[in-house]
Protein backbone atom coordinates (compact mmCIF):
# COMPACT_ATOMS: atom_id res chain seq x y z
CA UNK A 1 0.00 0.00 0.00
CA UNK A 2 2.86 2.28 1.22
CA UNK A 3 4.53 1.43 -1.82
CA UNK A 4 1.88 1.98 -3.84
CA UNK A 5 1.52 5.12 -3.21
CA UNK A 6 4.74 6.21 -3.39
CA UNK A 7 4.88 5.56 -7.08
CA UNK A 8 1.77 7.16 -7.85
CA UNK A 9 2.92 10.27 -6.15
CA UNK A 10 6.15 10.16 -8.64
CA UNK A 11 3.76 10.04 -11.44
CA UNK A 12 1.48 12.54 -10.14
CA UNK A 13 4.78 14.29 -9.55
CA UNK A 14 5.82 14.42 -13.08
CA UNK A 15 2.25 15.26 -14.75
CA UNK A 16 2.35 18.32 -12.18
CA UNK A 17 5.63 19.28 -13.61
CA UNK A 18 4.78 19.17 -17.14
CA UNK A 19 1.27 20.93 -16.45
CA UNK A 20 3.37 23.96 -14.37
CA UNK A 21 5.66 24.47 -17.75
CA UNK A 22 2.61 24.62 -19.74
CA UNK A 23 2.01 27.11 -17.09
CA UNK A 24 4.59 29.11 -17.51
CA UNK A 25 5.84 28.92 -21.32
CA UNK A 26 3.88 31.31 -22.47
CA UNK A 27 5.20 33.97 -20.06
CA UNK A 28 8.59 32.64 -21.13
CA UNK A 29 7.91 32.91 -25.04
CA UNK A 30 6.97 35.93 -24.94
CA UNK A 31 10.07 36.55 -22.71
CA UNK A 32 12.75 35.45 -25.20
CA UNK A 33 11.05 37.00 -28.15
CA UNK A 34 11.14 40.22 -26.28
CA UNK A 35 15.03 40.06 -26.79
CA UNK A 36 14.62 39.32 -30.28
CA UNK A 37 14.30 41.71 -33.74
CA UNK A 38 10.43 42.86 -34.50
CA UNK A 39 11.29 40.98 -37.93
CA UNK A 40 11.69 38.09 -36.81
CA UNK A 41 8.65 37.61 -34.19
CA UNK A 42 6.06 36.78 -35.98
CA UNK A 43 7.86 34.57 -38.20
CA UNK A 44 9.64 32.43 -35.54
CA UNK A 45 8.09 32.79 -32.54
CA UNK A 46 9.08 29.83 -30.99
CA UNK A 47 12.97 29.58 -31.55
CA UNK A 48 15.80 31.15 -28.93
CA UNK A 49 17.24 34.28 -30.40
CA UNK A 50 20.48 33.95 -32.26
CA UNK A 51 23.77 36.00 -31.69
CA UNK A 52 25.78 35.86 -34.36
CA UNK A 53 25.04 35.32 -38.73
CA UNK A 54 25.01 31.67 -39.25
CA UNK A 55 25.36 29.88 -42.65
CA UNK A 56 22.59 26.97 -43.19
CA UNK A 57 24.13 26.06 -46.42
CA UNK A 58 21.46 25.63 -49.07
CA UNK A 59 18.77 27.06 -47.01
CA UNK A 60 20.53 30.56 -46.74
CA UNK A 61 22.30 32.23 -43.87
CA UNK A 62 20.40 32.77 -40.81
CA UNK A 63 20.24 36.35 -39.33
CA UNK A 64 21.44 37.51 -35.91
CA UNK A 65 18.17 37.81 -34.14
CA UNK A 66 19.14 39.15 -30.61
CA UNK A 67 18.88 42.88 -30.07
CA UNK A 68 19.53 43.12 -26.58
CA UNK A 69 17.52 45.59 -24.44
CA UNK A 70 16.65 47.54 -28.23
CA UNK A 71 12.70 46.90 -27.69
CA UNK A 72 12.41 47.87 -24.26
CA UNK A 73 14.41 51.16 -24.79
CA UNK A 74 11.94 51.39 -27.87
CA UNK A 75 9.08 50.32 -26.36
CA UNK A 76 9.47 52.83 -23.28
CA UNK A 77 9.66 55.52 -25.16
CA UNK A 78 6.93 54.90 -27.60
CA UNK A 79 3.86 54.45 -24.80
CA UNK A 80 6.09 56.68 -21.98
CA UNK A 81 5.49 53.82 -20.39
CA UNK A 82 6.93 55.01 -16.94
CA UNK A 83 3.97 57.70 -16.96
CA UNK A 84 1.76 55.19 -17.29
CA UNK A 85 3.47 52.63 -14.75
CA UNK A 86 3.26 55.39 -12.09
CA UNK A 87 -0.79 56.55 -13.22
CA UNK A 88 -1.36 52.58 -12.60
CA UNK A 89 0.37 53.01 -8.96
CA UNK A 90 -0.86 56.01 -7.72
CA UNK A 91 -4.45 54.83 -9.10
CA UNK A 92 -4.43 51.83 -7.77
CA UNK A 93 -2.90 52.57 -4.36
CA UNK A 94 -5.33 55.27 -3.34
CA UNK A 95 -8.08 53.53 -5.14
CA UNK A 96 -7.79 50.43 -2.78
CA UNK A 97 -7.02 52.96 0.38
CA UNK A 98 -10.54 54.42 -0.10
CA UNK A 99 -12.46 51.71 -0.95
CA UNK A 100 -11.14 49.79 2.19
CA UNK A 101 -11.79 52.78 4.45
CA UNK A 102 -14.82 53.92 3.26
CA UNK A 103 -16.58 50.75 2.34
CA UNK A 104 -15.82 49.73 5.65
CA UNK A 105 -17.45 52.24 7.58
CA UNK A 106 -20.41 51.93 5.70
CA UNK A 107 -20.65 48.49 5.77
CA UNK A 108 -20.68 48.63 9.30
CA UNK A 109 -23.10 50.91 9.93
CA UNK A 110 -25.24 49.37 7.76
CA UNK A 111 -24.82 46.22 9.52
CA UNK A 112 -25.21 48.04 12.98
CA UNK A 113 -28.21 50.11 12.46
CA UNK A 114 -31.02 48.49 11.49
CA UNK A 115 -33.66 50.05 9.42
CA UNK A 116 -35.32 49.98 6.41
CA UNK A 117 -33.18 52.09 5.09
CA UNK A 118 -30.03 50.53 6.00
CA UNK A 119 -31.76 47.25 4.56
CA UNK A 120 -32.85 48.54 1.27
CA UNK A 121 -29.18 50.29 0.92
CA UNK A 122 -27.24 46.76 1.39
CA UNK A 123 -29.42 44.93 -0.89
CA UNK A 124 -28.72 47.75 -3.75
CA UNK A 125 -25.31 46.98 -2.96
CA UNK A 126 -25.91 43.18 -3.36
CA UNK A 127 -28.03 44.28 -6.86
CA UNK A 128 -24.80 46.48 -8.11
CA UNK A 129 -22.51 42.99 -8.15
CA UNK A 130 -24.40 41.36 -10.60
CA UNK A 131 -24.06 44.38 -13.43
CA UNK A 132 -21.96 44.41 -15.99
CA UNK A 133 -20.02 47.21 -16.68
CA UNK A 134 -21.31 47.81 -20.19
CA UNK A 135 -24.78 48.52 -18.39
CA UNK A 136 -23.47 52.03 -17.02
CA UNK A 137 -20.05 52.44 -18.79
CA UNK A 138 -21.73 55.14 -21.42
CA UNK A 139 -23.77 57.19 -18.86
CA UNK A 140 -20.87 57.03 -16.14
CA UNK A 141 -18.12 58.34 -19.00
CA UNK A 142 -20.88 60.85 -19.44
CA UNK A 143 -21.62 62.28 -15.78
CA UNK A 144 -17.56 61.71 -15.00
CA UNK A 145 -17.00 64.20 -17.84
CA UNK A 146 -19.59 66.34 -16.13
CA UNK A 147 -18.25 66.08 -12.84
CA UNK A 148 -14.84 66.64 -13.80
CA UNK A 149 -13.76 63.40 -12.65
CA UNK A 150 -11.92 62.59 -16.00
CA UNK A 151 -8.41 62.64 -14.84
CA UNK A 152 -6.35 59.97 -11.97
CA UNK A 153 -7.93 61.59 -9.12
CA UNK A 154 -11.20 61.83 -10.49
CA UNK A 155 -11.37 58.23 -11.37
CA UNK A 156 -10.30 57.08 -7.53
CA UNK A 157 -14.40 58.60 -7.08
CA UNK A 158 -15.80 55.82 -9.59
CA UNK A 159 -13.64 53.03 -8.54
CA UNK A 160 -14.39 53.86 -4.80
CA UNK A 161 -18.47 53.66 -6.22
CA UNK A 162 -18.44 50.97 -8.70
CA UNK A 163 -16.24 48.92 -6.11
CA UNK A 164 -18.72 49.66 -3.14
CA UNK A 165 -20.42 46.65 -4.09
CA UNK A 166 -18.85 44.21 -3.57
CA UNK A 167 -16.63 45.41 -0.99
CA UNK A 168 -19.25 46.40 1.48
CA UNK A 169 -21.10 42.99 0.71
CA UNK A 170 -18.15 41.48 2.13
CA UNK A 171 -17.39 43.75 4.74
CA UNK A 172 -21.19 43.14 5.84
CA UNK A 173 -20.64 39.33 5.89
CA UNK A 174 -17.49 40.29 8.55
CA UNK A 175 -19.01 42.07 10.49
CA UNK A 176 -22.44 40.35 11.19
CA UNK A 177 -20.15 37.31 12.60
CA UNK A 178 -18.74 39.97 15.25
CA UNK A 179 -20.50 40.04 18.57
CA UNK A 180 -21.24 43.73 19.70
CA UNK A 181 -20.84 43.23 22.98
CA UNK A 182 -16.78 44.94 22.78
CA UNK A 183 -18.29 47.83 21.16
CA UNK A 184 -20.96 48.56 23.78
CA UNK A 185 -18.14 48.19 26.08
CA UNK A 186 -16.52 50.74 24.33
CA UNK A 187 -19.29 53.06 24.19
CA UNK A 188 -19.91 53.02 27.88
CA UNK A 189 -16.74 53.54 28.40
CA UNK A 190 -17.01 56.67 26.91
CA UNK A 191 -15.72 55.60 23.33
CA UNK A 192 -17.96 57.63 20.67
CA UNK A 193 -18.29 55.70 17.12
CA UNK A 194 -15.59 57.09 15.27
CA UNK A 195 -13.47 56.02 18.22
CA UNK A 196 -15.17 53.20 18.30
CA UNK A 197 -14.91 52.31 14.62
CA UNK A 198 -11.38 53.04 14.26
CA UNK A 199 -9.89 51.66 17.35
CA UNK A 200 -11.78 48.68 17.96
CA UNK A 201 -13.93 47.31 14.97
CA UNK A 202 -10.81 48.24 12.33
CA UNK A 203 -7.82 46.09 14.05
CA UNK A 204 -10.65 43.20 14.50
CA UNK A 205 -11.32 43.56 10.40
CA UNK A 206 -7.96 43.20 9.60
CA UNK A 207 -8.17 40.11 7.74
CA UNK A 208 -11.23 40.93 5.54
CA UNK A 209 -9.76 44.37 4.61
CA UNK A 210 -6.72 42.84 3.56
CA UNK A 211 -8.88 40.35 1.50
CA UNK A 212 -10.98 43.08 -0.04
CA UNK A 213 -8.17 45.14 -0.79
CA UNK A 214 -5.73 42.21 -2.34
CA UNK A 215 -9.52 41.83 -5.02
CA UNK A 216 -9.75 45.72 -6.02
CA UNK A 217 -6.15 45.89 -6.50
CA UNK A 218 -5.78 43.39 -8.87
CA UNK A 219 -8.94 44.54 -10.26
CA UNK A 220 -8.37 48.23 -10.62
CA UNK A 221 -4.64 47.53 -11.34
CA UNK A 222 -5.47 45.28 -14.29
CA UNK A 223 -8.57 47.18 -15.52
CA UNK A 224 -9.11 48.68 -19.07
CA UNK A 225 -12.37 49.98 -20.20
CA UNK A 226 -13.19 52.34 -17.30
CA UNK A 227 -10.09 54.66 -17.80
CA UNK A 228 -9.90 53.87 -21.22
CA UNK A 229 -13.68 55.57 -21.36
CA UNK A 230 -13.03 58.10 -18.90
CA UNK A 231 -9.22 59.31 -19.09
CA UNK A 232 -8.67 57.33 -22.39
CA UNK A 233 -5.91 59.44 -23.76
CA UNK A 234 -5.14 61.80 -21.83
CA UNK A 235 -3.80 59.56 -18.76
CA UNK A 236 -2.97 56.18 -20.41
CA UNK A 237 -2.28 53.31 -17.40
CA UNK A 238 -0.34 50.90 -18.29
CA UNK A 239 -2.94 48.01 -20.38
CA UNK A 240 -4.07 51.56 -22.06
CA UNK A 241 -0.52 52.44 -23.13
CA UNK A 242 -0.23 48.81 -24.25
CA UNK A 243 -3.27 48.86 -26.16
CA UNK A 244 -2.20 51.65 -27.94
CA UNK A 245 0.58 50.26 -29.09
CA UNK A 246 -1.97 48.16 -31.70
CA UNK A 247 -3.20 51.16 -32.78
CA UNK A 248 -5.34 51.71 -35.86
CA UNK A 249 -5.06 49.55 -38.80
CA UNK A 250 -0.95 49.60 -38.78
CA UNK A 251 0.98 46.89 -38.15
CA UNK A 252 1.82 46.51 -34.34
CA UNK A 253 6.12 46.75 -33.64
CA UNK A 254 6.21 43.17 -31.97
CA UNK A 255 9.36 43.27 -30.45
CA UNK A 256 7.88 46.69 -28.27
CA UNK A 257 5.00 44.79 -27.32
CA UNK A 258 7.27 41.85 -26.38
CA UNK A 259 8.96 44.05 -24.59
CA UNK A 260 6.08 46.09 -22.87
CA UNK A 261 4.53 42.89 -22.14
CA UNK A 262 7.27 41.95 -19.90
CA UNK A 263 7.41 45.39 -18.17
CA UNK A 264 3.87 45.01 -17.25
CA UNK A 265 3.93 42.03 -15.73
CA UNK A 266 7.11 42.16 -13.59
CA UNK A 267 5.41 44.16 -11.23
CA UNK A 268 2.77 41.71 -10.57
CA UNK A 269 5.25 38.92 -10.29
CA UNK A 270 6.90 41.20 -7.87
CA UNK A 271 3.78 41.84 -5.75
CA UNK A 272 2.79 37.92 -5.94
CA UNK A 273 6.50 36.99 -4.84
CA UNK A 274 5.94 39.48 -1.72
CA UNK A 275 2.62 38.77 -0.91
CA UNK A 276 1.31 35.24 -2.43
CA UNK A 277 0.56 33.82 1.28
CA UNK A 278 -2.04 36.97 1.29
CA UNK A 279 -3.00 36.67 -1.93
CA UNK A 280 -3.94 33.18 -2.02
CA UNK A 281 -5.43 33.05 1.56
CA UNK A 282 -7.61 36.84 0.30
CA UNK A 283 -8.83 35.16 -3.04
CA UNK A 284 -10.07 32.01 -0.97
CA UNK A 285 -11.48 34.03 1.91
CA UNK A 286 -13.25 36.55 -0.90
CA UNK A 287 -14.91 33.69 -2.43
CA UNK A 288 -16.26 31.91 0.65
CA UNK A 289 -18.21 35.03 2.22
CA UNK A 290 -18.83 36.38 -1.62
CA UNK B 1 -25.14 52.07 20.65
CA UNK B 2 -27.55 52.38 17.68
CA UNK B 3 -28.77 56.00 18.78
CA UNK B 4 -25.44 57.46 19.37
CA UNK B 5 -24.12 55.66 16.56
CA UNK B 6 -27.53 57.33 14.42
CA UNK B 7 -26.00 60.47 14.39
CA UNK B 8 -23.33 59.69 12.84
CA UNK B 9 -24.75 58.57 9.46
CA UNK B 10 -23.01 60.93 7.49
CA UNK B 11 -19.68 60.21 8.60
CA UNK B 12 -20.04 56.63 8.08
CA UNK B 13 -22.24 56.25 4.63
CA UNK B 14 -21.98 59.42 3.33
CA UNK B 15 -18.53 59.38 0.75
CA UNK B 16 -19.37 55.88 -0.34
CA UNK B 17 -22.88 56.43 -1.20
CA UNK B 18 -22.14 59.58 -2.80
CA UNK B 19 -19.35 57.81 -5.05
CA UNK B 20 -21.59 54.67 -5.49
CA UNK B 21 -24.66 57.07 -7.27
CA UNK B 22 -22.21 58.75 -9.05
CA UNK B 23 -20.43 55.70 -10.53
CA UNK B 24 -23.56 53.27 -10.33
CA UNK B 25 -26.60 54.76 -9.44
CA UNK B 26 -27.06 57.65 -11.39
CA UNK B 27 -25.51 56.23 -14.81
CA UNK B 28 -27.83 52.80 -14.23
CA UNK B 29 -30.75 54.86 -14.30
CA UNK B 30 -29.72 56.95 -17.06
CA UNK B 31 -28.65 53.69 -18.93
CA UNK B 32 -32.16 52.47 -18.81
CA UNK B 33 -33.68 55.17 -19.71
CA UNK B 34 -31.62 56.21 -22.73
CA UNK B 35 -32.09 52.41 -23.73
CA UNK B 36 -35.51 54.18 -25.01
CA UNK B 37 -34.28 57.14 -26.89
CA UNK B 38 -32.33 57.77 -29.66
CA UNK B 39 -29.34 60.03 -28.63
CA UNK B 40 -25.73 60.70 -30.03
CA UNK B 41 -24.90 62.85 -26.61
CA UNK B 42 -26.72 62.51 -23.46
CA UNK B 43 -28.45 65.88 -23.93
CA UNK B 44 -30.27 65.46 -27.46
CA UNK B 45 -32.33 62.11 -26.32
CA UNK B 46 -34.98 61.89 -27.50
CA UNK B 47 -37.80 59.27 -26.50
CA UNK B 48 -37.91 56.27 -29.15
CA UNK B 49 -39.70 53.37 -27.18
CA UNK B 50 -39.15 49.61 -28.16
CA UNK B 51 -37.73 50.78 -31.01
CA UNK B 52 -33.66 49.99 -29.93
CA UNK B 53 -34.53 46.90 -28.34
CA UNK B 54 -36.25 45.96 -32.09
CA UNK B 55 -33.02 47.19 -33.71
CA UNK B 56 -31.00 45.14 -31.59
CA UNK B 57 -32.49 41.97 -32.31
CA UNK B 58 -33.97 42.75 -36.04
CA UNK B 59 -32.34 45.40 -37.65
CA UNK B 60 -28.51 44.39 -36.26
CA UNK B 61 -27.30 41.39 -37.68
CA UNK B 62 -24.42 41.30 -35.03
CA UNK B 63 -25.98 40.74 -31.86
CA UNK B 64 -28.04 37.73 -31.69
CA UNK B 65 -24.75 35.98 -33.21
CA UNK B 66 -22.30 37.58 -30.27
CA UNK B 67 -24.85 36.48 -27.75
CA UNK B 68 -24.76 33.07 -29.05
CA UNK B 69 -21.35 32.77 -29.08
CA UNK B 70 -21.11 33.82 -25.43
CA UNK B 71 -23.38 31.06 -24.59
CA UNK B 72 -21.27 28.73 -26.30
CA UNK B 73 -17.79 30.37 -24.95
CA UNK B 74 -19.77 30.69 -21.24
CA UNK B 75 -20.99 26.80 -21.35
CA UNK B 76 -17.36 25.36 -23.02
CA UNK B 77 -15.14 27.77 -20.56
CA UNK B 78 -17.42 26.69 -17.12
CA UNK B 79 -17.05 22.78 -17.56
CA UNK B 80 -13.84 23.15 -19.07
CA UNK B 81 -12.11 25.17 -15.85
CA UNK B 82 -13.72 23.57 -13.11
CA UNK B 83 -12.98 20.43 -14.31
CA UNK B 84 -9.72 21.14 -14.51
CA UNK B 85 -9.43 22.89 -11.38
CA UNK B 86 -10.84 20.35 -9.32
CA UNK B 87 -8.49 17.73 -10.57
CA UNK B 88 -5.28 19.94 -9.95
CA UNK B 89 -7.19 20.57 -6.48
CA UNK B 90 -7.39 16.69 -6.25
CA UNK B 91 -3.68 16.14 -7.15
CA UNK B 92 -2.74 19.16 -4.93
CA UNK B 93 -4.15 17.90 -1.67
CA UNK B 94 -2.28 14.58 -1.61
CA UNK B 95 0.64 14.73 0.94
CA UNK B 96 3.47 15.26 -1.65
CA UNK B 97 6.04 17.71 -1.08
CA UNK B 98 6.44 20.79 -3.59
CA UNK B 99 2.31 21.43 -3.22
CA UNK B 100 2.66 25.16 -2.90
CA UNK B 101 4.82 25.62 -5.29
CA UNK B 102 2.48 23.68 -7.69
CA UNK B 103 0.09 26.42 -6.18
CA UNK B 104 1.53 29.25 -6.92
CA UNK B 105 2.51 28.38 -10.11
CA UNK B 106 -1.32 27.66 -11.26
CA UNK B 107 -2.38 30.31 -9.79
CA UNK B 108 -0.16 33.37 -11.11
CA UNK B 109 -1.78 33.75 -14.73
CA UNK B 110 -4.64 34.82 -12.81
CA UNK B 111 -3.10 38.24 -11.99
CA UNK B 112 -2.17 39.19 -14.79
CA UNK B 113 -4.97 41.76 -16.73
CA UNK B 114 -6.96 40.46 -19.36
CA UNK B 115 -5.05 43.34 -22.13
CA UNK B 116 -2.01 41.74 -21.63
CA UNK B 117 -3.15 37.96 -21.43
CA UNK B 118 -4.40 38.78 -25.02
CA UNK B 119 -1.66 39.69 -26.61
CA UNK B 120 0.70 37.04 -24.70
CA UNK B 121 -1.49 34.31 -26.58
CA UNK B 122 -1.87 36.00 -29.69
CA UNK B 123 2.03 35.83 -30.34
CA UNK B 124 1.47 32.33 -29.14
CA UNK B 125 -1.55 31.40 -31.35
CA UNK B 126 -0.06 33.47 -34.46
CA UNK B 127 3.25 31.09 -33.93
CA UNK B 128 0.67 28.01 -34.16
CA UNK B 129 -1.33 29.15 -36.95
CA UNK B 130 1.09 30.29 -38.95
CA UNK B 131 2.81 26.23 -39.79
CA UNK B 132 -0.69 25.53 -41.53
CA UNK B 133 -0.40 29.47 -43.25
CA UNK B 134 -3.27 30.87 -41.36
CA UNK B 135 -3.51 33.51 -38.82
CA UNK B 136 -5.99 33.82 -35.29
CA UNK B 137 -7.87 36.19 -37.82
CA UNK B 138 -8.57 33.81 -40.39
CA UNK B 139 -11.79 32.27 -39.24
CA UNK B 140 -13.26 33.61 -36.08
CA UNK B 141 -13.39 29.75 -34.60
CA UNK B 142 -10.00 29.97 -34.21
CA UNK B 143 -10.15 33.53 -32.33
CA UNK B 144 -13.06 31.69 -29.66
CA UNK B 145 -11.33 28.38 -29.35
CA UNK B 146 -8.22 30.89 -28.41
CA UNK B 147 -10.34 32.28 -25.77
CA UNK B 148 -11.20 28.87 -24.16
CA UNK B 149 -7.82 28.11 -23.75
CA UNK B 150 -6.94 31.45 -22.44
CA UNK B 151 -9.93 31.47 -19.83
CA UNK B 152 -9.22 27.61 -19.01
CA UNK B 153 -4.65 29.07 -18.29
CA UNK B 154 -6.15 32.34 -16.43
CA UNK B 155 -9.08 30.77 -14.33
CA UNK B 156 -7.92 27.14 -13.40
CA UNK B 157 -5.90 27.69 -10.74
CA UNK B 158 -8.17 30.99 -8.90
CA UNK B 159 -10.83 28.08 -8.83
CA UNK B 160 -8.27 25.28 -8.48
CA UNK B 161 -7.31 27.47 -4.77
CA UNK B 162 -10.99 28.15 -4.08
CA UNK B 163 -11.58 23.76 -4.30
CA UNK B 164 -8.89 23.18 -2.50
CA UNK B 165 -9.77 25.08 0.45
CA UNK B 166 -12.75 23.18 0.01
CA UNK B 167 -11.46 19.75 -0.13
CA UNK B 168 -9.61 20.81 2.83
CA UNK B 169 -12.70 21.37 5.45
CA UNK B 170 -13.56 17.83 4.25
CA UNK B 171 -12.98 16.11 7.48
CA UNK B 172 -10.06 13.05 7.26
CA UNK B 173 -12.63 11.00 9.80
CA UNK B 174 -15.33 10.66 7.41
CA UNK B 175 -12.96 9.60 4.72
CA UNK B 176 -11.03 7.35 6.85
CA UNK B 177 -14.21 5.33 8.14
CA UNK B 178 -15.44 5.06 4.78
CA UNK B 179 -11.94 3.75 4.00
CA UNK B 180 -12.47 1.33 6.78
CA UNK B 181 -15.96 0.43 5.76
CA UNK B 182 -14.42 -0.58 2.31
CA UNK B 183 -15.38 2.28 0.21
CA UNK B 184 -13.24 2.60 -3.23
CA UNK B 185 -11.08 5.83 -4.17
CA UNK B 186 -14.22 6.57 -6.51
CA UNK B 187 -16.92 5.95 -4.09
CA UNK B 188 -15.18 8.29 -1.98
CA UNK B 189 -14.56 10.90 -4.54
CA UNK B 190 -18.56 10.95 -5.54
CA UNK B 191 -19.97 10.18 -2.54
CA UNK B 192 -18.29 12.29 0.14
CA UNK B 193 -15.87 14.94 -1.45
CA UNK B 194 -18.11 15.99 -3.87
CA UNK B 195 -20.70 16.29 -1.81
CA UNK B 196 -19.15 18.05 0.97
CA UNK B 197 -17.57 20.80 -1.39
CA UNK B 198 -20.64 21.66 -3.02
CA UNK B 199 -20.35 24.50 -1.91
CA UNK B 200 -17.11 25.38 -3.26
CA UNK B 201 -18.23 24.38 -6.42
CA UNK B 202 -21.39 27.04 -5.88
CA UNK B 203 -19.08 29.57 -5.56
CA UNK B 204 -16.90 28.79 -8.67
CA UNK B 205 -19.34 27.94 -10.79
CA UNK B 206 -21.05 31.22 -10.24
CA UNK B 207 -17.08 33.01 -10.67
CA UNK B 208 -16.53 31.34 -13.26
CA UNK B 209 -19.93 31.71 -15.34
CA UNK B 210 -20.15 35.52 -14.76
CA UNK B 211 -16.41 35.62 -15.32
CA UNK B 212 -16.57 34.26 -19.23
CA UNK B 213 -20.04 36.09 -19.96
CA UNK B 214 -18.78 39.31 -18.86
CA UNK B 215 -15.55 38.45 -21.21
CA UNK B 216 -14.37 41.50 -22.41
CA UNK B 217 -10.46 42.85 -21.75
CA UNK B 218 -8.83 39.37 -23.54
CA UNK B 219 -11.30 39.49 -26.75
CA UNK B 220 -10.46 43.42 -27.34
CA UNK B 221 -6.70 42.37 -27.17
CA UNK B 222 -6.88 38.63 -28.65
CA UNK B 223 -8.54 39.70 -32.06
CA UNK B 224 -10.70 42.55 -31.82
CA UNK B 225 -13.84 40.30 -32.88
CA UNK B 226 -12.03 39.61 -36.53
CA UNK B 227 -12.63 39.05 -38.64
CA UNK B 228 -15.51 41.10 -39.26
CA UNK B 229 -17.28 40.58 -35.97
CA UNK B 230 -16.86 36.34 -36.13
CA UNK B 231 -14.92 36.61 -32.73
CA UNK B 232 -17.05 39.11 -30.98
CA UNK B 233 -18.90 37.96 -27.86
CA UNK B 234 -21.59 40.01 -26.41
CA UNK B 235 -19.27 42.49 -24.47
CA UNK B 236 -17.55 43.20 -26.99
CA UNK B 237 -20.26 43.92 -29.54
CA UNK B 238 -21.70 46.24 -27.33
CA UNK B 239 -18.47 48.21 -26.97
CA UNK B 240 -18.47 48.49 -30.64
CA UNK B 241 -22.06 49.41 -31.16
CA UNK B 242 -21.59 52.08 -28.81
CA UNK B 243 -18.46 53.23 -29.76
CA UNK B 244 -17.74 52.43 -33.79
CA UNK B 245 -21.20 52.66 -35.26
CA UNK B 246 -22.31 56.67 -35.00
CA UNK B 247 -26.23 56.34 -34.38
CA UNK B 248 -26.37 53.09 -32.81
CA UNK B 249 -26.18 54.10 -29.45
CA UNK B 250 -29.40 53.64 -28.13
CA UNK B 251 -29.02 50.16 -29.45
CA UNK B 252 -26.30 49.64 -27.80
CA UNK B 253 -27.15 50.65 -24.62
CA UNK B 254 -30.38 48.74 -25.25
CA UNK B 255 -28.05 45.56 -25.51
CA UNK B 256 -26.28 46.31 -22.63
CA UNK B 257 -30.14 46.75 -20.74
CA UNK B 258 -30.73 42.54 -22.44
CA UNK B 259 -26.97 41.77 -21.25
CA UNK B 260 -27.45 43.09 -17.83
CA UNK B 261 -30.82 41.10 -17.39
CA UNK B 262 -29.52 37.97 -19.53
CA UNK B 263 -26.90 37.64 -16.81
CA UNK B 264 -29.01 38.43 -13.61
CA UNK B 265 -31.09 35.50 -14.44
CA UNK B 266 -28.89 32.99 -15.39
CA UNK B 267 -26.66 33.96 -12.13
CA UNK B 268 -29.44 33.58 -9.94
CA UNK B 269 -30.51 30.06 -11.67
CA UNK B 270 -27.61 29.29 -11.35
CA UNK B 271 -26.76 29.70 -7.33
CA UNK B 272 -30.32 28.35 -6.64
CA UNK B 273 -29.64 25.32 -8.39
CA UNK B 274 -26.38 24.42 -6.96
CA UNK B 275 -26.87 25.62 -3.58
CA UNK B 276 -30.29 23.40 -3.78
CA UNK B 277 -27.60 20.26 -4.18
CA UNK B 278 -25.12 21.61 -1.37
CA UNK B 279 -25.28 19.41 2.09
CA UNK B 280 -25.00 20.26 5.94
CA UNK B 281 -21.48 19.01 6.95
Amino acid sequence: MQKKRKTSNVVIMIILIAISCLFIAPILIVLMNSFKGKLFISDQPFTFPTFAKQDLGEAGIQPKTFVGFKNYANGIEKIHFWGALGRSIFITVFAVLLIVLFTSMTAWFITRVKNKYTNGLYYLFVFSMVIPFQMVMYAMTKVADVLHLSNPIGILVLYLGFGAGMSVFMFSGFVKGIPIDIEEAATIDGCNPLQCFFKIVLPVMKPTAITVAILNAMWVWNDYLMPYLVMGKDYPTVPIAIQYLQGGYGSIDMGAMMAMLILAIIPIIIFYAFCQKYIIEGVVAGAVKG
Amino acid sequence: MQKSLRKYWAVFTLPTLICFAIAFLIPFIMGFGLSFAKFTTVTDAKFVGFSNYIRAFSGDDTFLPALGRSFLFTIASVILINLFAFIFALLLTRKMRGTNVFRTIFFMPNLIGGIVLGYIWQLIFNGILARYGLTLTSDGKYGIFGLIILMCWQMTGYMMVIYIAGLQNVSPDLIEAAEIDGATPSQILFRIKIPMVMPSITICMFMTLTNSFKLFDQNLALTNGAPGNDSALVALDIFKTFYNRPGYEGVGQAKAVVFAVILAVIAMIQLRVTRSKEVES
